[in-house]
């Protein structure tokens, strides 16, 4: 227990305390942590905030990926979903009110969830590969995105939808609030129904939970809506942060985060087991790496080419070869002990 | 199924089921849709606005789209293998930045263009490595060279450059004139001739036949003993060189070297190759398809702005709706022959 | 006639793998212008051998020549150079690809450094010629048949100057006259002095075709003969072999329970089922509490007929009911729902998920069935788990254990823990005992017994016909794709059994 324990997340923990060190070098208030008007405040509070929606996302790209897919279109989603409800909260007489920014919100999940279910359809059904049929509405989403936003930034001036990125709940950012509620339903979901385990099933052998009695295909359909889900909560967060609807740029290369914060977590691009906890060390990595960046004084633009190392290195370090490479080299060092016993 | 391998056929009857054959064929199929859908896009185009069938306007075409023509070309070799490459936006925005530092810094555009070629090309060789070594998905393992090209760019500035070096300028102004009030610049005869070779590669040498045989098995590729990894790797590298010179072409475009350009433009490009024929799960398809492709989405893009009314945005849809359709077709006539 | 020069001769061939030795002091030999068969059921080391010949894996010790000269290959393509060329059951061949680039990939001729289209099409179309073959080499291989593409890959077999010619499996995807044309280009190849080595499981074919045979068992040699001074009868047996009666504590099991009486209704009633390609329409019944053997050879329809019972493949002819009640098994869902469960011969592929745990897989099919709202409770899952553990002797003992890391008998006795946990009506075992060790094999077959004393209907497929005879209340036979016999298991001898697999014919004191 304790090793398999240590095998999956002991990687992505290093990597997260070893970030931590860095920034507590550079910056020795790292840690510390204010109340200020019943807020908390802090470097670690701005991750937890900032993080969310990247964390939000990848508990949906787990998921996802547990099935063998990947779901391409999630930024798409936030763009749409972020779109919808700007859009509404601006047509309406009263953009202040709660009820507005409700109905906003509940306008702008539904389309997103019809659109994962479109998604799951082109999975499920019509057995197209996940990669490209999620790349058809990552290249259109965008273009419906503006479609609604008709191709302007739609600023928006809602103090209840303002709270949902920048509020406080019982002195946690909102945002936090949320990716945590998030992160419970789907651990919940998927570990106290059985809904894990068909997936994990589904996405090791699919011919063999097929003949187990296993639906796959309603559980393609679910995977993907939830995880649109995940990506329209994500929008609307990010919507409400910069108070504005950008069809262009709301969640620009969430996907490829979320997909990031998933692989570093230990989940495999293959399929199978997932880890939830691992995806939201991963998304805490992913964050904290960006804050380093700022904190560390490197120009915080070129944090994609910290990305960039970052992901080769999870990827070589999970690639079959090197784990080839290493047991070689182990059984290379156990003989030659072994040998020199024996001599 | 019937051992005897021809259908009695009689003249019409016979046309006909070629006809049918060669429409239903996963290699001609598309391609043949494709061509259709020009003609189609065109006449659409033609019966809106005055004007629009003319050469200046299929030139502009050309001159418009040469860079992502010599994208589709590298992002073919690519998809034929079954793979993708999500990183040729960023590399042709890093090499915009390139070469507007370098020139800005003083350094002869016969220097700096051949060195963007040869960085490019050695990021795909790095790509390709990552691929076939260490058996990491294509989109994952472009996907990290897409973020160290995008930022490597924000490293070298985060504004835009201007390029005033005179061979760029004059390459930029250039026009080769084509008869009666029509031209064509130099990036289009440099996009055309790389079609030409691209073609001959892919059809006349072992490279190119091995790249589809990647593409229809890579076992069955192995067992009769084709280079399957060296062409793996290759093809990344072909890309990257063609990102490369898109990125140079997109320069003489436009003059400027800048970060945030050419963003999603690989999602363009996978879109021109798809549209043109290419099966995404590798194996069959033309470069001249993927340069009808292209065609068909600069046409697109024509007839939005023409049209003045209709906005931007219904490009990104209609390349949606049309990367939809192709794909289903691709399903439907590749599950036919199973 | 004085034997000539063997163009292979392989001698004392041994090859291991990590716990197992695949080929034990095995001699084969082959001579030009003979068809020869390798003939083995599963296990037996026939693949091993092609690809030792084939130069796909070294030898540890033995010798092989070539033509008289002595030869160790390094890797296949030295196998080519020396004029080996093979042809697999999966033809691996491009489909996406013309005719004639198939044929000729790889070794186009070329000119300037580009590859001659001319002269490529004129050398593809002379190897088709030469097996009088009229296929436009311009066509999509695609959108030949199966069995074209078989022979466009021969095709570009003996186009490497071939002096043995290896078909792995030719014929099993191929109709009648698809074998007489396949046989028609082996025979002219023959005459051309071509060395030819025949692997099929359709006995009919390989007395029609072979020359040679030589049967490998376990590993191990069984012997060499000449086609037409062996019977069939005794090639079938030398292939099944005898397995020592170590079993004998399993007491003989009574033939007098329900099976057959009148006016009963069976529990699963097929009639006519068949799906083209894989089986001819076939009656069968099988009552409750009834353990029906289905004996017959590798590729007789055995497994393909489970599959169809189990709503794994669909049939496209005849009808199924249970308990006399007619309804369609469209999948493995509708059939486990009406209790029908099928235990796949391929373990590892379509049975045990070998990333997940002993407790998990063993709850999969009952989950499944609960639907994904109603988790198993988590003690349940334990009592669950442990009782078949402690009934089934899974060894290790520990619910946690990842299934990959179990051996093969262990991960049998799992999945048949998750077949056994949603208590079905009637279980389909497919090959439950192979590549297992004899005690687990024991286990399984006493069990098999225990749940048909408990009502369960058990359909028990085998190559092993004294596991057959000693579990089977009836026993059911399949030879080329077809039923050939349904007989009650009343002092049927393994000699009777072997007389109806190799002939298809009932002997007068079988029935």
């Amino acid at each position: 227990m304790n090793r398999i324990f240590a095998s999956r997340l002991f990687w992505p923990v290093v990597m997260l305390l070893a970030l931590f060190i860095v920034n507590l070098i550079a910056f020795p208030g790292f840690f510390s942590i204010e109340l200020k008007n019943e807020h908390l405040f802090g470097s670690l509070i701005d991750i937890v905030r900032n993080g969310a929606p990247t964390l939000i996302i990848a508990i949906g790209m787990t998921l996802v990926i547990a099935t063998r897919g990947i779901d391409l279109s999630v930024g798409a989603i936030c763009a749409i979903a972020g779109a919808v409800a700007c859009s509404i909260i601006l047509g309406s007489p009263d953009p202040g009110s709660v009820g507005t920014v409700v109905v906003a919100i509940v306008v702008a999940m539904v389309i997103s969830l019809v659109l994962g279910v479109w998604n799951g359809f082109l999975v499920a059904v019509l057995g197209i590969q996940p990669i490209i049929a999620t790349l058809i509405l990552m290249t259109a989403g965008r273009g419906v995105a503006m479609l609604i936003t008709e191709g302007q930034i739609l600023t928006v001036n809602s103090p209840p939808f303002k709270v949902l990125g920048s509020g406080f709940l019982f002195g946690l950012p909102v945002a936090t609030v949320i990716a945590v509620a998030i992160f419970v339903l789907a651990a919940l979901l998927t570990r106290r129904t059985a809904l894990g385990l068909l997936i994990e099933s589904v996405g090791i052998n699919p011919e063999a939970s097929r003949q187990a009695g296993v639906r796959s295909r309603g559980l393609l359909f679910a995977v993907y809506t939830f995880c649109a889900f995940c990506a329209a909560v994500a929008g609307l967060i990010l919507t409400s942060n910069q108070t504005a609807a950008d069809a262009n740029n709301t969640g620009l290369f969430i996907e490829l985060d979320a997909i990031l914060a998933v692989v570093i977590g230990g989940t495999s691009l293959m399929g199978g087991r997932y880890s939830l906890l691992g995806t939201l060390v991963g998304a805490l990595v992913i964050q904290t790496l960006v804050t380093t960046v700022y904190t560390v004084g490197i120009p915080p633009i070129a944090t994609m080419v910290f990305k960039a190392a970052v992901v080769t290195v999870v990827c070589l370090l999970q690639s079959p070869t090197t784990n080839a490479a290493f047991a070689r080299w182990r059984t290379s060092l156990s003989s030659r002990t072994r040998k020199g016993v024996a001599a | 199924m019937s051992v005897a391998p021809f259908p009695p056929a009689t003249g019409a009857g016979r046309v006909l089921g070629g006809i049918r054959d060669v429409f239903t064929s996963p290699k001609y199929g598309p391609v043949l849709v494709t061509f259709l859908l020009l003609i189609v896009v065109f006449a659409v185009g033609g019966s809106r606005y005055r004007g629009f069938v003319s050469g200046p306007v299929i030139l502009n075409l050309f001159v418009d789209n040469a860079y992502l023509i010599v994208l589709a070309v590298g992002m073919t070799f690519v998809i034929l293998t079954g793979g993708i490459d999500l990183s040729v936006g960023a590399v042709v925005a890093m090499s915009t930045m390139i070469a507007a530092s370098l020139l800005q810094a003083g350094w002869s555009a016969g220097v700096v263009i051949p060195l963007i070629l040869v960085v490019t090309s050695v990021l795909g060789l790095l790509v390709g490595l990552m691929v076939q070594v260490f058996k990491i998905q294509s989109f994952i393992a472009t996907l990290a060279a897409m973020f160290l090209a995008r930022g490597l760019c924000y490293v070298i500035s985060k504004d835009s450059i201007s390029i005033t070096d005179p061979f760029f300028v004059a390459l930029a102004q250039t026009k080769i004139p084509l008869g009666d009030r029509m031209s064509i610049t130099p990036s289009v005869v440099i996009a055309i001739a790389l079609v030409l070779v691209a073609m001959v590669v892919l059809h006349y040498t072992r490279l190119g036949r091995t790249v589809y045989a990647i593409g229809g098995s890579e076992q069955s590729g192995m067992l009769m003993g084709l280079p399957v990894a060296r062409t793996n790797v290759l093809v990344y590298v072909i890309s990257g060189f063609c990102s490369g010179l898109a990125g140079v072409l997109f320069t003489f475009y436009t003059l400027s070297g800048y970060s945030l350009t050419a963003v999603g433009t690989e999602l363009d490009a996978i879109a021109a190759v798809v549209i043109g024929g290419t099966l995404l799960t590798g194996g069959y398809g033309f470069v001249l398809g993927s340069v009808l492709g292209v065609l068909v989405l600069g046409t697109i893009q024509t007839i939005i702005t023409f049209e003045g009314t209709l906005s931007s945005w219904w490009t990104r849809i209609f390349i949606g709706v049309l990367l939809l359709v192709f794909i289903i077709l691709q399903k439907i006539l590749t599950a036919r022959r199973r | 006639m004085s034997e000539p020069v063997p163009v292979v001769e392989m001698t004392n061939i041994s090859i291991s793998f990590p716990g197992v030795k695949a080929l034990d002091q095995v001699s084969f030999r082959m001579f030009p212008g003979e068809v020869h068969s390798l003939m083995g059921e599963n296990g037996a080391g026939k693949s091993t051998l092609i690809k030792a010949l084939t130069g796909v894996y070294s030898v540890d010790s033995g010798i092989m020549t070539l033509s008289g000269s002595r030869v160790a290959f390094t890797g296949p393509a030295q196998a080519q150079e020396f004029g080996i060329s093979t042809v697999y059951q999966e033809v691996n061949l491009l489909t996406n690809l013309s005719v004639g680039e198939n044929i000729m990939l790889g070794r186009e001729p070329r000119r300037f450094g580009l590859i001659d289209w001319r002269a490529t099409r004129i050398r593809a179309a002379e190897l088709l010629t030469r097996l009088h073959l009229d296929i436009d080499p311009n066509s999509l291989l695609g959108s030949h048949s199966l069995a074209i593409q078989q022979l466009v890959a021969i095709a570009r077999a003996i186009d490497v100057q071939a002096k043995v010619l290896i078909l792995d499996e030719p014929t099993s995807s191929l109709d009648a006259d698809e074998v007489a044309e396949l046989f028609r280009v082996i025979r002219s190849l023959k005459d051309e002095g071509v060395a030819i080595l025949f692997v099929s499981h359709f006995l009919d074919q390989v007395y029609e075709i072979a020359d040679r045979l030589t049967v490998l068992r376990n590993g191990s040699l069984v012997g060499e003969y000449l086609t037409d001074e062996i019977l069939r009868i005794d090639l079938v047996q030398k292939m099944i072999g005898k397995e020592l009666t170590l079993l004998d504590d399993l007491e003989k099991k009574t033939h007098d329970s329900t099976s057959g009486d009148d006016g009963e209704t069976p529990f699963l009633q097929a009639i006519g089922l068949g799906k083209k390609g894989a089986i001819e329409p076939i009656d069968l019944k099988v009552y409750e509490g009834e353990v029906v053997g289905m004996a017959g050879l590798l590729g007789s329809g055995r497994t393909e007929l489970a599959r169809i019972i189990s709503g794994i493949d669909r049939p496209d002819s005849g009808s199924l009911s249970i308990n006399g009640k007619p309804g369609r098994l469209r999948t493995p869902r509708a059939a486990l729902s009406r209790g029908v469960a099928y235990s796949s011969e391929n373990r590892k592929a379509e049975g045990v998920v070998e990333e997940l745990t002993v407790r998990d897989n063993i709850a999969l099919a009952l989950q499944a069935d609960r639907g994904w709202f109603r988790r198993i409770p988590k003690r349940r899952q334990d009592e669950l788990t442990a009782s078949y553990i402690q009934a089934l002797g899974i060894r290790p003992p520990n619910p946690d254990a990842l299934v990959k890391n179990l051996s093969g008998g262990n991960q049998q006795k799992v999945l048949l823990a998750r077949w056994l946990a949603i208590a079905p009506r009637l279980l389909i075992l497919d090959e439950p005992t192979r590549g297992i060790d004899v005690g687990a094999k024991a286990e399984i077959q006493k069990l098999v017994v225990n749940l048909a004393e408990n009502g369960m209907s058990v359909i028990f497929i085998s190559a092993e016909l004294e596991e057959v005879l000693r579990l089977s209340h009836r026993i059911v036979i399949m030879r080329d794709r077809t039923m050939v016999a349904d007989i009650q298991n009343d002092d049927i001898s393994v000699e009777s059994l072997l007389a109806i697999i190799a002939d298809g014919s009932i002997l007068e004191d079988a029935s």
